[in-house]
């Protein structure tokens, strides 16, 4: 019975981290109506400002989030705006430019914190690092535990956004229909660079959330842009309520699976579930769930 | 005349990389060998992804699975992986096959990531099932011609020469003219009668084959396969895209030029200026893509009517 608690709280809490890289992938997705290949290395250069402020000003990673978040959007938001939003609507033979755009400026970002940071593996040790509670023969780590709540507090204050506020409001008007968001006098555009920034700056905020519990080198994103990726189909595009549902259910996949049937098969699942959600439920929970 | 002039430049490069390599250097051969295996490669990703449209993340799946054919004959009863020559394309077609039948109900971005996912699944799967593949561990053979290069580099020209024999007979080709109709509008194909899942699987066979055949080439040449190295993600699946991007997809010329670029200026910048290399290399993409869209070959004749403009306008100004 401990080793199905410890499992599904292990799968929880590592869920909602993977929901907050994937809610930022999700709004991208919903909006621009592509798939985002740099948005792993977007949340990776979080977390190397992250460790830089860490290391030379002392601010522990939870402080460091908010200015982290800050340049994170401010280097999305110039990154869509002066780079991938210029080939948007070029005629091409290849139908996918800007996919392969994103691609090949995720391959130049990664080089370009190789060459400043060098392929070394970087720990660092902030307060809480490696504390544990106890309860009933489990254990949980404290980071994770703070990981997660910040984690779902972003999605809420997120999910507020959206639903409340008017510029929110104009996020999804683009991503339901650009067309008639621009009929309605939204400035599309400029509405893309916003939300381009707004989740690469959540993204970043997953990856500083990692920070007190892995380790860090250029090549760290690989997997969490493939969970994104699973999440973002597992939920649906642009849907915040999804990207949370769909990071619970892959977290617990993940971790049953390693447990029960054994760690090196973990992630299959997770690809798996995508490819059964892929063929099976095109639209993924956001159809189910309906917002 | 024009086309006259193009067969005679054609065989004079065709002549050129028979006669001159005997009198290269061993590591000039060696970078030679990488460019005609990443052509073959580039033209392999480009008759499913730059002919017809269904850009794959994924096929390392069948680079892997061309090198593992010969391979896994080598593993289990001993026999020359030469026979992965032909072990290898059929077991990447034999793969192929199903994948596509799955992977092409899905469209654009959502068929991109299916094979994205797939060539992670099946990299795990090849590393951990150990008693078929030997796992992590990967498989050595020995070197059927030791430290000589050669042999090697003809045998790869030899590959590369068929697969732009085979692109060419397929652009020209009904084939080639249905595959152009659903990359360029897949429901006006449909419904002008071509059932474009079958016409996608038709450019699956290929595309597949000609990408394992470069992997068995990978198999005999390199001589010891790792499930990281030849199902990588980055260093093939995604290489390959950039390879025909850089050359212009959907043409013939475009994945040769491609291919022959990207061996060749990773090699050259590896060896001029080391550890900044792979990040020019990635600004070069960068740039590609957000000013020559279609590739050099692709993008060339808008290049030289600017070119030429430019020049009239500072003509008549001067």
């Amino acid at each position: 019975m401990a080793l199905f608690g410890q499992t599904f709280i292990t799968g929880v809490l590592m869920g909602g981290i993977y929901a907050i890289i994937a809610i930022g992938m999700t709004l991208v997705m919903g909006v621009m109506k592509i798939i985002n290949l740099a948005h792993g290395a977007l949340m990776m250069v979080g977390m190397y400002i992250c460790l830089v402020l860490f290391e030379h000003a002392g601010l522990h990673p939870y402080v460091a989030l908010i200015p982290t978040m800050i340049a994170l959007f401010i280097i999305g938001y110039l990154l869509q705006k002066y780079s991938i939003g210029r080939v948007s609507g070029v005629e091409t033979i290849i139908p996918e430019s800007q996919v392969l755009l994103t691609l090949a400026l995720g391959l130049a970002i990664t080089e370009v914190i190789r060459v400043i940071f060098t392929s070394n593996y970087q720990i660092i040790h902030p307060a809480l690092t490696g504390e544990y509670w106890h309860l009933a023969g489990m254990t949980i780590e404290i980071p994770y535990l703070i990981g997660f709540v910040i984690a779902t507090i972003f999605v809420a204050l997120l999910h507020f956004f959206l639903a409340r506020t008017d510029l929110g409001q104009s996020v999804i008007a683009t991503s339901q229909d650009k067309d008639a968001a621009v009929y309605m006098g939204i400035n599309a555009e400029r509405i893309t660079n916003f939300t381009f920034g707004l989740g690469t700056a959540l993204a970043a905020a997953g990856g500083v959330i990692l920070m007190p519990l892995f380790y860090l080198y250029p090549h760290v994103w690989h997997p969490y842009l493939m969970k994104a990726f699973v999440i973002t189909i597992l939920g649906g595009m642009g849907s915040t309520v999804g990207a949370l549902s769909g990071g619970l259910i892959l977290g617990l996949a993940e971790s049953f699976g390693s447990t029960y049937w054994g760690p090196q098969w973990g992630e299959v699942i997770g690809f798996i579930i995508f490819l059964l959600i892929l063929l099976f439920l095109p639209g993924g929970l956001k159809r189910i769930i309906g917002r | 005349m024009e086309k006259k002039r193009q067969w005679l430049i054609l065989a004079m490069l065709g002549i050129l990389c028979i006669v001159v390599p005997p009198f290269m250097g061993t590591y000039a051969v060696h970078v030679l060998i990488l460019v005609m295996m990443w052509i073959t490669m580039a033209l392999g990703w480009d008759i499913l992804g730059g002919k017809t449209g269904q850009i794959s993340f994924g096929h390392a799946i069948f680079f892997g699975l061309g090198a593992y054919g010969g391979g896994l004959l080598f593993l289990h009863w001993n026999i020359t992986p030469w026979w992965g020559m032909a072990a290898g394309p059929v077991l990447a077609i034999i793969v192929g096959i199903p994948i596509g039948l799955v992977c092409f109900r899905l469209r654009g971005p959502y068929f991109a990531l299916a094979m994205l996912a797939l060539n992670e699944i099946i990299a795990i799967v090849f590393t951990n099932l150990d008693t078929l593949t030997n796992g992590a561990t990967g498989i050595d053979c020995a070197r059927t011609w030791g430290a000589e290069k050669l042999p090697y580099y003809y045998i790869a020209l030899v590959i590369a020469a068929f697969a732009i024999f085979v692109t060419y007979r397929i652009q020209n080709s009904k084939y080639g003219y249905y595959f152009v109709s659903i990359r360029e509008d897949q429901d006006a194909a449909e419904a002008l009668g071509i059932p474009t899942t079958r016409y996608k699987i038709y450019a699956m066979i290929p595309s597949a084959g000609i990408t394992g055949l470069a992997g068995a080439l990978y198999m005999n040449y390199i001589s010891s396969i790792y499930p990281e190295t030849v199902f990588a993600l980055e260093a093939i699946s995604i290489f390959m895209i950039l390879a025909v991007l850089i050359g212009g997809a959907g043409s013939l010329w475009g994945p040769v030029l491609g291919g022959a670029i990207f061996a060749g200026l990773d090699e050259i910048l590896r060896a001029t200026i080391g550890p900044i290399s792979f990040l020019v290399f990635a600004v070069i993409a960068v740039l590609i893509i957000m000013f020559m869209p279609d590739g050099i070959i692709g993008s060339w004749p808008k290049v030289r009517a600017y070119l030429r403009r430019r020049k009239l306008t500072t003509g008549s100004e001067g």
